[in-house]
């Protein structure tokens, strides 16, 4: 589904990626994980069309288009969904209202009728739901005032509302309670399907246990340097990154 | 006591923070303006040129009482004596008054006595514009005064309205049929010799729309007068008069477009509300005038003198307006707030695009003991743009307890326009309590990015943005005229931001 080739991308002339190699299947939950400023933030926003970085080098296709060479805002209505480590606000505009433009945007591109208020409502009721989201968070302006737990709710609430094959979570669960965390998981566990994929951006093992992915990579230095089964994060968590940083970076030394 | 948030004055010329931003924003291409269509019909002009022969001509014309026309000859002579205020934060080419023709009307052989009887021609031109005068056809129940270039082509819902008592006419019958009426109100919120531009109406004013709402009488529904300049090198000079006797209320609309042309015309028009005790009148504009192309050619000079007098005590008027038209605006809605116990209210959203220029904002006068005022000001600046806001809250000696609240926005899209604060605040009153809060802050890249990620393409984003910033103005319009009003503000921004 998606293929990142020797991915390199740099921000105001600094490189910050430097080579990313990754492979994502339909139905498989790939962790990222890395030490602050590794560039897995970075990585995200490349892949949503940040214009600000510059892909200096290296490929992207997703569902076998040339995910590049697209608007950001037809990556989305492709079907890639990114959740924000720090999601904005928008002052004076509802979430309701906000949703309902990107939903029928979404599926204009997706030659589809666009829903009316009465189907959209009871759209947003069956996701509400899922992320057990209060309705009054929702006619609130979008993420005007919400607490760092609210606003990453509402954007799992919002890759509900959208539906999309490839949905990247970055740090999701930094600012969630432990019991937002689960309602949090388990949301995003009833969206996985055989058809999408989910690549999830943390710090923390504790994530992986309710989301438990398929591969861990840990990104350093804007690269991939070691990946394997979700046990890899277990060892990080016991070990920390000092083990890896150092093999990184005797071996270039040599 | 008197509390004094944030500068007194904010001049932002502002600097290049986010420069991708820019980028972004300018790679939208120029919208035409939506209403640049000029029709030919036959009209009924004025030589061009002004002296006091022309004022007799027009006051000839318009067959009117002799009083009118002393008054109008009164006026003129002021303003021959009178300099162009210089002190508004634009500047435009000096305007020569002898080369405009004062007066313009569509020919009609005799004045239509019901909508059947307008020209066909005309009624299509208000078709074009979204509005139907066709009163079988109008559901929304808006009353309204259609005024092409210098006079009232029609008003609709007069019989209804009569019933009532309300008088919704053009300005020229009134003069005819409620003559003492005028007298008494006309020129007693803005006076003749007000300034340069209000002295300029009084002297030529063609038309316009006059409202009077009898005491204890609630205007079943809104009245709205339309406005549009169709002839070439023709100034525009309406003149609006509401007068809401004790515990009535009235809710009135005005909207106004102008055809495309290179060359600048001139609109100068005088509003006055008369509000008694206990009586309410809300005020909403959505100003549409041709803002010249994305050169700065062209486009309406729209210099407008608004006020209202809050007579009686526990009086209300509430000044609502988005701006978005015009090449040049300098104009400020104004209450006194004379009754004890009254409340002036000005929402505003004011954009522009291109290089267009606007000062605007209000002035606040508190006269009466326990007055409330209440400033909320919107300002939108792309393009090469100028906006600023100018306001004045001024508390009188025996004004106690006065209060007002201002709270005075700017949003900048790109880094070539300029949004300015000029508050001035006058207190002579130890009782007063004086609040101004001021923010300038640019449509932000990551804001745009997380639209678009969410599918939103960025030219419905700025829109969702700025009509999200724009709210707490918008809510004050009547439902559909917020709708327009939402739309308009997208149109106007879609020429240069991303
Ligand atoms: N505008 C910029 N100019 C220079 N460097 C930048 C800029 N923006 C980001 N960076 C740098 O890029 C690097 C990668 O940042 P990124 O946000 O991708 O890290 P991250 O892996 O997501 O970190 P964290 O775990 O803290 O979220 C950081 O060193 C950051 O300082
Ligand atoms: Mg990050």
């Amino acid at each position: 589904m998606l293929s990142i080739k020797n991915l390199h991308a740099s921000i105001e002339g600094t490189p910050i990626l430097r080579g990313i190699n990754l492979e994502v299947k339909a139905g498989e939950v790939h962790a990222i994980m890395g030490p602050n400023g590794s560039g897995k933030s970075t990585l995200a926003s490349v892949l949503a069309g940040r214009e600000e970085y510059e892909v200096t080098e290296g490929e992207v296709t997703f569902k076998g288009k040339d995910l590049l060479d697209l608007a950001p805002e037809d990556r989305a209505r492709e079907g890639v969904f990114l959740a924000f480590q720090y999601p904005v606000e928008i002052p004076g505009v509802s979430s309701t209202n906000f949703l309902r433009t990107a939903v029928n945007q979404v599926r204009e591109y997706r030659g589809l009728e666009p829903l009316d208020a009465v189907k959209f409502l009871s759209l947003m009721k069956e996701k509400m739901k899922l992320v057990e989201i209060d309705q009054k968070l929702l006619s609130r302006a979008l993420n005007e005032g919400f607490s760092g737990g609210e606003k990453k709710r509402n954007e799992i609430f919002q890759m509900a509302m959208l539906e999309p094959t490839l949905s990247i979570l970055d740090e999701t669960d930094s600012g969630l309670d432990i019991d937002a965390l689960k309602i949090v998981s388990n949301g995003v566990n009833q969206l996985k399907s055989a058809d999408n994929a989910t690549i999830v951006v943390t710090h923390y093992q504790r994530l992986l246990d309710y989301i438990v992915p398929d591969y861990v990579h840990v990104l350093y230095k804007g690269r991939i340097v070691k990946s394997g089964t979700k046990e890899l994060a277990l060892e990080l968590e016991e070990k920390g990154y000092d083990w890896i940083k150092e093999e990184i970076d005797s071996a270039a030394t040599v | 006591m008197l509390y004094l948030r944030s500068q007194n004055v904010i001049s932002l010329n502002n600097s290049p923070i986010m420069s991708k931003d820019n980028e972004i924003l300018e790679e939208f291409t120029s919208k035409e303006y939506e209403h640049g269509w000029s029709v030919n019909y036959e009209a009924d002009e004025a030589p061009v040129g002004l002296n006091e022969e022309i004022i007799k001509w027009i006051s000839a014309k318009k067959e009117e009482p002799s009083w009118l026309l002393e008054w109008r000859l009164k006026a003129f002579r002021t303003w021959q004596e009178m300099a162009e205020p210089n002190w508004a934060n634009v500047t435009y080419p000096k305007i020569d008054f002898d080369k405009l023709r004062y007066y313009s009307a569509p020919k009609q052989s005799n004045k239509p006595k019901n909508l059947n009887e307008v020209d066909p021609e005309l009624l299509a031109i208000y078709e074009r514009l979204g509005i139907s005068l066709n009163e079988q056809k109008r559901l929304q129940g808006i009353a309204v005064d259609a005024v092409l270039d210098s006079v009232s082509v029609a008003t609709t819902f007069k019989g209804t309205l009569s019933k009532l008592g309300i008088i919704f006419c053009s300005f020229s019958e009134a003069v005819k049929e409620h003559p003492e009426l005028v007298k008494k109100y006309l020129g007693s919120v803005v006076p003749m010799t007000d300034n340069y531009y209000a002295a300029l109406n009084s002297a030529v004013f063609s038309d316009g729309s006059f409202c009077y709402i009898p005491k204890g009488v609630r205007c079943p529904m809104e009245l709205s007068t339309y406005f549009r300049i169709n002839a070439a090198n023709t100034g525009q000079f309406e003149r609006t008069l509401i007068v809401a006797e004790e515990e009535s209320y009235v809710s009135y609309l005005e909207g106004c477009t102008a055809p495309q042309r290179d060359e600048n015309q001139l609109h100068a028009a005088v509003v006055e509300i008369y509000a008694a005790a206990h009586a309410e009148v809300k005020y909403s504009t959505v100003q549409n005038w041709f803002p010249g192309d994305k050169n700065g050619k062209g486009g309406i000079y729209n210099f407008v003198t608004k006020r209202g007098i809050c007579a009686g005590d526990h009086s209300k008027i509430s000044w609502t307006q988005v701006e978005t038209g015009s090449a040049v605006t300098w104009k400020y809605p104004s209450c006194i707030l004379k009754g004890d116990y009254s409340v002036g209210e000005f929402y505003s959203v004011a954009v522009t695009n291109n290089y267009q220029q606007a000062d605007t904002g209000t002035k606040m006068i508190h006269i009466g003991k326990n007055t409330k005022s209440r400033i909320v000001s919107k300002g939108i600046s792309a393009g090469k743009s100028q906006n600023s806001y100018r306001g004045q809250v001024q508390v009188m000696k025996r004004a106690d307890n006065a209060r007002n609240f201002s709270q005075c926005d700017s949003l900048l899209m790109g880094d070539r326009c300029g949004a300015h604060t000029f508050p001035y605040i006058d207190i002579n009153n130890p009782s007063a309590k004086v609040e101004h809060e001021a923010t300038t802050s640019k449509i932000g890249e990551d804001q745009i990015f997380y639209c678009n990620q969410r599918g939103i393409a960025t030219e419905d984003a700025v829109a969702l943005i700025v009509n999200g910033y724009a709210k707490e103005v918008l809510n004050q319009l009547p439902m559909e005229f917020a709708v327009e009003a939402q739309k308009l503000l997208a149109l106007t921004l879609e020429g240069s931001v991303g």
